[in-house]
Parts: C-alpha cells; structure tokens; sequence
C-alpha cells in the first residue's frame, strides 16, 4: 500500500482511498483531496514533516501524519 | 469591526439584504471595498473575516446591507469560520447571497456553489478576479454559465472595479424577478432515488418551503435540518425506509459507506463538468507559474527557513533605523509644546499638570509612532502577499516539535503587532487545546505597544548600529521563550490529540497599497486614540500621584538650606533633592516603596517597580511612567534632557536586562487581557494565564539579573 507520504517531488498520484474519519475526512474532501482526485506533489518541508502538493490549481500544506492516511497509486 | 445603525431613509427606497458567501482568499472583503468604500481588513491568508461584517450602502434607490461571512470551503462546521458562515446562511433572514468566485480556480470554488444551490434562496454568483484570470489565459463565458446553473453570473475584478456596477444591477434584477429554479444535475443513481422521493412527497402533499427536489437532496445528504422537520411530519414513517433504501443504492454505486463522501464525489462530478463547459484555457500553460517560481525559493528545504529569518531581521533593522528619523522631530516639537504651553499657563500646579503630565506622557508615547508604522507595514505586507502561508508551512515540522500548530504562526506573528487580533485570530485553530495553548503563548510575541520599553533602554544602553541588532534578539528571544513555555504546558496542562494539519497556500499576490495603507492607517489611528484619551488620562493620574499629598515640611526644610546656597551649582543640586524628596514622599513614591521589597531581588528601584504595575494598564504607560517620574525627579545633568539619558544614568545595565525581560513575558495590557479571557472562554484562565506569566517573569528576570551582574 502506498501512501501519499511515500511519493517523490514531482510525482503525480491519483488517489485511491482515504483512511481517515469523520471531520478530518470532511476536511480534506472540501479541499478536494477524494478518491480519483489526481495530486501532484510539489515539495518537502525539511526532514519532510509538512507536504506541499497541488489538488486542481490549489496548493495545500500537509502534515506528514494526514499524508499518511491519504492512498495513492502512481500516475 | 463597525456596525453601522441603519439610517433613516425615503420611503420608497427598497432595503436588499444581501448575504457575501464564498471560499478563502477569493476577494470577498477587497470586494466589498470596491462596491461601498468600506474599509475593511483584507489579508491574504484564511481567517481574516471572523466576525461577519456588515456594511450599508445606497444605489439608485436601493439601500444595500452587505453581511460579509467569513470564507468557507464547504458547507461543514469545521472551523469557527464555517460553523458562523453555515449558521447564518441557514437560520437568519435575508434577500439574496453573492457568491463570489476566484475565477482562476473556478472548479474548486464550484465546490462551495453547488453546496448553496440547493439553498431556497436567489443567487448571484460574482466571477471575481476576471482580470488576473484573463492574463492567464482563462476564458470563462459567463452567459453560458448562467444558464447552466440556472444563476446569474458575472464577470467583476474588485481590484480593477470592472464591472462592480453590472454587479449590482444583476443584484437588483435578481432581487425584483421570481426565483428560478437551479439546475443541480447528478448521476442517473443519484437522480433515480430523487425522483422517487420528490414523487412521494408530491403525492402526500408534504408542506416545504424549500422545492420538493431540494427536499430531496438535502435528505440524502443527510442535512439535519431537513430531518429535524420531516421527522414531525406523519409521512416520516413510510418515508424512513425508502430513504435507507436510497442511501445504500447511492453507496453502492460509489464504493463507499460514507453518504457523504457519495455526495462530495457527485458534486465534484458536476463541478467538473460545469467547468469543462464553460472555461477556455487558451494557451495552455505547461510553463511554471511564477508562484511556483517564488515558492522554489522562498520554501526551499534548506534556504527557506534562513530567508524568513532574514525578512524578520531586515523588518526589525528598519523599524529602529528608520523609526529613528523621525522622532528626533517628533521629540523637539513635544519639547518646543511644553515651553509654549506651559509658558501661557501662570497656576504652578495647572502648569505641571499639563507640561510635565499630559504632555510629557502623552509625547513619550506619540514619539514611537514611525517605529509602531514600520512594523505594522512589514506585517500588512506578511499577511497580504500570501508568505505568510508558506511560513506556516516551514515552520509547522519545527512547532509540532513544541506541541504547537504550524497555523499558530499566524496569531503568533500576529502577536507581534498587537496582542488583541492575536488573541482573535487563534479561532483558526479548531482544537480547543491547541487554541489554548496558542492564547497563552502570544503574550511571548512582544506587540507593538512594547516596542517602545524596547527602544527607549536599547537606545540608551547601546550605540545606534547596535540598537537594532539588540531590538532583534529581544524579540527573537521572546519567541523562543514561547516555545519553550508551549512545550512545558503542552506536556503538563494541554495534553491530547493534535489537530490535523490541512492548509491552503494562497497564490502569491502583489500587496495594493490602498490595502495597506488602510490596514496601517487604521491601527494606526487606534494608537494615536489610545495616546491621547487613555494614556493622557493614565499621565494626568501618575502625575497626581506622583505629586500629593504636598509635604509642607520637607519643602520647608529645603527652602532654607536653598536659599542658604552661595554658588548656583549648590542651588541647582538642593532644588533637585527637594524634588527627589518630594517624589519619594508622594503616593507614587508609597506604592513604588512598598513594592520595592518584591522587585529589590531583580535589581529594580521603586520608579521601575511602578511602571511595571502602570504597564499592567497598558504597556505604552510603562514609558510614560518613567517619563514623568524621570522629568519630575532628579536630573542633575542638563545635557541629558531625554529620557534615555536619564535612564542610562540612574538605572545599571543588569537591572535594565531584567527590566526588559519582565516587560517581555508578564501580563499584557488590560484590553487585551480582557479579549484573552474572552477567547479562552472562562475567567480561570485568566487567572492561570496572570499566576503562570508573573512567575515566568519573575523567575527569569532573577536570572538574567544576576548572570548579567556576575558577566559585567
């Protein structure tokens, strides 16, 4: 299983499942973060504790737990 | 925020409420500007528009009442923002809603759009941002959109004004037509289990002030409301069943036992769809946005964090080199008012009042206006250009590790400026520890109104090249000390779960200086109102204090041995032991006195020790507190005319450090204090808040104290 913590910079990944509950999961479909949703991943924080990746023409920040939860398969 | 009471108006003019929806960042405020000249905070950052707001304006013979609703993604109860947002859009009366849309993102702001559809309410959608969106080669054709949604759209640039005026009258024909219905389409799924529950409730004549379709929707979105209401209603009984039967149907087809999670995905669908209809990407752009340009940069892994600090280093180096110029001036024309006034005023007693109260108090504070200007600029343009984003972003590995969010950043740089829109500014944070916790540690960000305590001792304890350097590391060191006492607290009174980390990062946008101006202008005004209601009146009461009761005997006592003085230098030196007798014996001196014993351990005289508990009113006081008391008492040398002067002369270098460190970490002033235990939700929390910064300060300015003694 492959998470979205697990991707390179500049990878793109398509989403395949969201593992996390109730509000948090709200959360991230509101910014568009939901299953077939296409993600490209810009860039690591230092000792990539914080994600930036691109849902769309937006930007989000992450943490590297709430990237975990995220499943993805490489496009 | 300004509530505006309505006016009186003619009779025939007709009243639109209108009600300003749309995601973050989108340009609702800087809209709303544009439309009624309001001043507004607008930054570029989620979570400037906590409260909703409201602003009142007349058109042709309209009267207009705009509530701008803090920025929602969705429509969840997440964020403190969205629960008002929701919350209002549901429960209060009004006409119609703008929604306003960031036409460079449109399928994500569809997001929000389809959510309001379903609403029983007239809309109009403002295609805000139209010009940005057409120097990136987007073409969206509003006429079809229009259609599509069954919502009149219109293409409007707040930053331009274009067509701020079709905007209105769209507002106003919407206003005057019969609503009509929206055209929300789902999958053949989704639309079959609707036409079956619509059909149902027609056929049992279900009494709805919403359209049967809507009904429907917001049923199997399992909107609460909604059910609250069919659940009193005979007709729940045989509609339970064909609901449940309708959700598994709807799950099934999209794989997942979340109805929600169903319906965001059918939203998304249409959203998409929509989007492929009605927007022209001409040149396709495969070429790096310059966002993503500057991003490469300034969140590098490992140049972004040293650039940040750098930003910070370069704002302090401003505030103290180019703050200085000007107070010089500032500094000669309350000299040059004191001997004006004073010279027309004969009464001894009124004179002192007014020169050596009012006017010195009140100068000490208006003399760092060009510092409080600076800094207030440099965290306008912070906020407005979209880095802020990006320092959270860097920074929230490094605050995770102290039990803080990344988010906290942005109450805590807040908190340089002012205290109490840091306090506010915390709602962002759901969590109601890590809210706390972010509320007791913005007292560590020392605000402006600091500033000058900071000024004034590294001004007279160090050269001008230096003073600069020392005002940056006092501040650094405050933030430091925060993040240290987050950490403490976070493993002993705030422990628990973290908030989820989820955060949009703006675009990068260049600041308007109208924006800036108003944000500066306006807390600017606030500290000049402040210097000259509540610190005049804090001047005229220290100097009262500071001059009763009038001890007849010492007075006596020293007019002999004056006028027995031969040389003027005797005379000079007796007339300034009189006044130093004097000050001591006043109820200042009695309270600074009987303090003394508490503050002798860190180094502090009883002048110290009362503009400490002055500054408990308002730090500002602390300043003019020590102005007056310093103007008043002995001052030997005439060159040092200033304040600073005397300050280096009476007051060592260690008890000044630890004077600082005590103005760093205790309490901040009675406003905020009062907006602190408002947010925190409980007077206990202001009492721990009192009890733990008191003892942090204290603590800590008895050790730098006596290091300090022991190093030099």
């Amino acid at each position: 299983m492959k998470t979205l913590l697990d991707c390179e910079k500049t990878c793109r990944v398509k989403v395949l499942k969201l593992n996390a509950q109730n509000e948090l999961k709200q959360r991230l479909i509101s910014f568009g973060i939901m299953k077939e949703a296409v993600i490209e991943v810009l860039t690591h924080a230092p000792a990539k504790s914080t994600i930036e990746i691109k849902v769309g023409k937006m930007r989000i920040a992450l943490r590297a737990q709430e990237a975990k939860l995220i499943e993805v398969e490489k496009l | 925020m300004k509530t505006i009471e309505p006016m009186a108006c003619p009779v025939v003019a007709k009243h639109i409420k209108v009600a300003l929806v749309g995601q973050p960042n989108v340009g609702k405020s800087m809209l709303i500007n544009s439309v009624s000249n309001a001043h507004l905070h607008v930054g570029n950052f989620s979570g400037v528009t906590v409260d909703k707001t409201e602003v009142l304006f007349d058109y042709k013979s309209y009267h207009f009442t705009v509530v701008d609703l803090p920025g929602t993604y969705a429509f969840t109860d997440y964020t403190i923002e969205e629960r008002v947002t929701h919350e209002y859009l549901c429960n209060y009366e009004y006409d119609l809603i703008i929604n306003v849309i960031d036409s460079t993102n449109l399928e994500k702001n569809l997001q929000l759009t389809s959510e309001l559809l379903t609403m029983n309410k007239k809309m109009v959608i403002a295609l805000n941002m139209s010009d940005e969106a057409q120097k990136e080669g987007i073409e969206i054709s509003g006429d079809y959109m229009s259609e599509l949604l069954g919502v009149r759209c219109i293409k409007v640039s707040a930053a331009t004004k274009e067509g701020i005026e079709s905007l209105i009258d769209g507002i106003i024909d919407t206003y005057e037509e019969e609503k009509s219905d929206t055209k929300l389409i789902f999958s053949e799924a989704v639309e079959e289990e609707i036409t079956k529950i619509v059909s149902y409730l027609r056929k049992h004549k279900y009494d709805a002030n919403n359209s049967y379709r809507n009904v429907a929707i917001n049923l199997l979105k399992n909107n609460k409301k909604t059910y609250v209401k069919i659940h009193e209603d005979p007709i729940w009984t045989e509609l339970q069943p064909i609901l449940i039967e309708a959700s598994k149907h709807i799950e099934l087809h999209h794989n997942t036992d979340d109805i929600k999670e169903a319906f965001a995905e059918e939203y998304a669908a249409f959203n998409r769809g929509i989007t492929a209809e009605v927007v022209q990407q001409k040149n396709a752009e495969i070429k790096a946005t310059l966002t993503d340009k500057i991003d490469g940069v300034l969140i590098h892994s490992f140049v972004g964090i040293p650039i940040f600090l750098f930003f910070m280093w370069g704002l302090f180096q401003l505030t103290f080199e180019i703050g200085a110029i000007p107070m010089d001036y500032i500094d000669m024309f309350f000299a040059w008012l004191g001997d004006t006034v004073g010279a027309t005023i004969s009464n001894d007693d009124i004179r002192s009042l007014v020169v050596d109260g009012i006017i010195a108090g009140v100068g000490a504070v208006v003399l760092f206006v060009p510092n409080i200007i600076i800094l207030f600029v440099g965290i306008a343009l912070l906020e407005s250009t979209g880095y802020m984003s990006r320092v959270a972003f860097l920074l929230d590995g490094f605050f995770h590790k102290f039990g803080l969010h990344g988010q906290s950043f942005i109450p805590l740089v807040t908190g340089f400026g002012c205290s109490i829109p840091a306090y506010m500014s915390a709602r962002i944070l759901k969590n109601d520890r890590d809210r706390l916790l972010t509320l007791f540690i913005i007292g560590f960000m020392s605000c402006g109104a600091r500033l000058p305590v900071y000024v004034l001792f590294a001004g007279a304890f160090f050269s001008p090249e230096m003073a600069g350097n020392v005002l940056f590391i006092i501040y650094i060191s405050g933030a430091i000390l925060g993040l240290i006492a987050a950490k403490i607290l976070k493993i002993t009174a705030f422990k628990g779960v973290d908030e989820p980390f989820v955060m949009e990062m703006p675009k990068y946008r260049l600041p308007s200086m109208k924006l800036i101006y108003h944000t500066v202008a306006t807390k600017t005004m606030m500290y000049l109102k402040k210097a000259g209601t509540f610190i005049a009146a804090a001047s005229m009461l220290i100097w009262f204090l500071s001059n009763y009761p009038k001890n007849i005997e010492i007075e006596k006592s020293y007019e002999l041995k004056i006028a027995l003085s031969t040389t003027q230098e005797e005379k000079t030196l007796q007339e300034n032991m009189l006044a130093e007798a004097l000050l001591e014996d006043s109820y200042l001196g009695r309270i600074g006195k009987f303090s003394e014993p508490i503050f002798e351990p860190l180094g502090f005289d009883w002048k110290m020790s009362v503009a400490l508990q002055t500054g408990l009113a308002a730090k500002e006081v602390v300043v003019s507190t020590l102005g007056v008391l310093y103007s008043l008492g002995a001052d030997v040398d005439p060159d040092s005319r200033s304040l600073a002067g005397a300050i280096s002369k009476h007051i060592s270098f260690a008890s000044a450090v630890a004077f600082i460190v005590v103005i760093m970490i205790y309490l901040p002033c009675l406003a905020a204090s009062i907006v602190f235990t408002r947010e925190a939700g409980h007077i206990k929390y202001f009492f721990y808040l009192f009890v733990f910064t008191s003892l942090t300060a204290y603590i800590m300015a008895f050790l730098v104290y006596n290091i300090t003694k022991i190093i030099f």
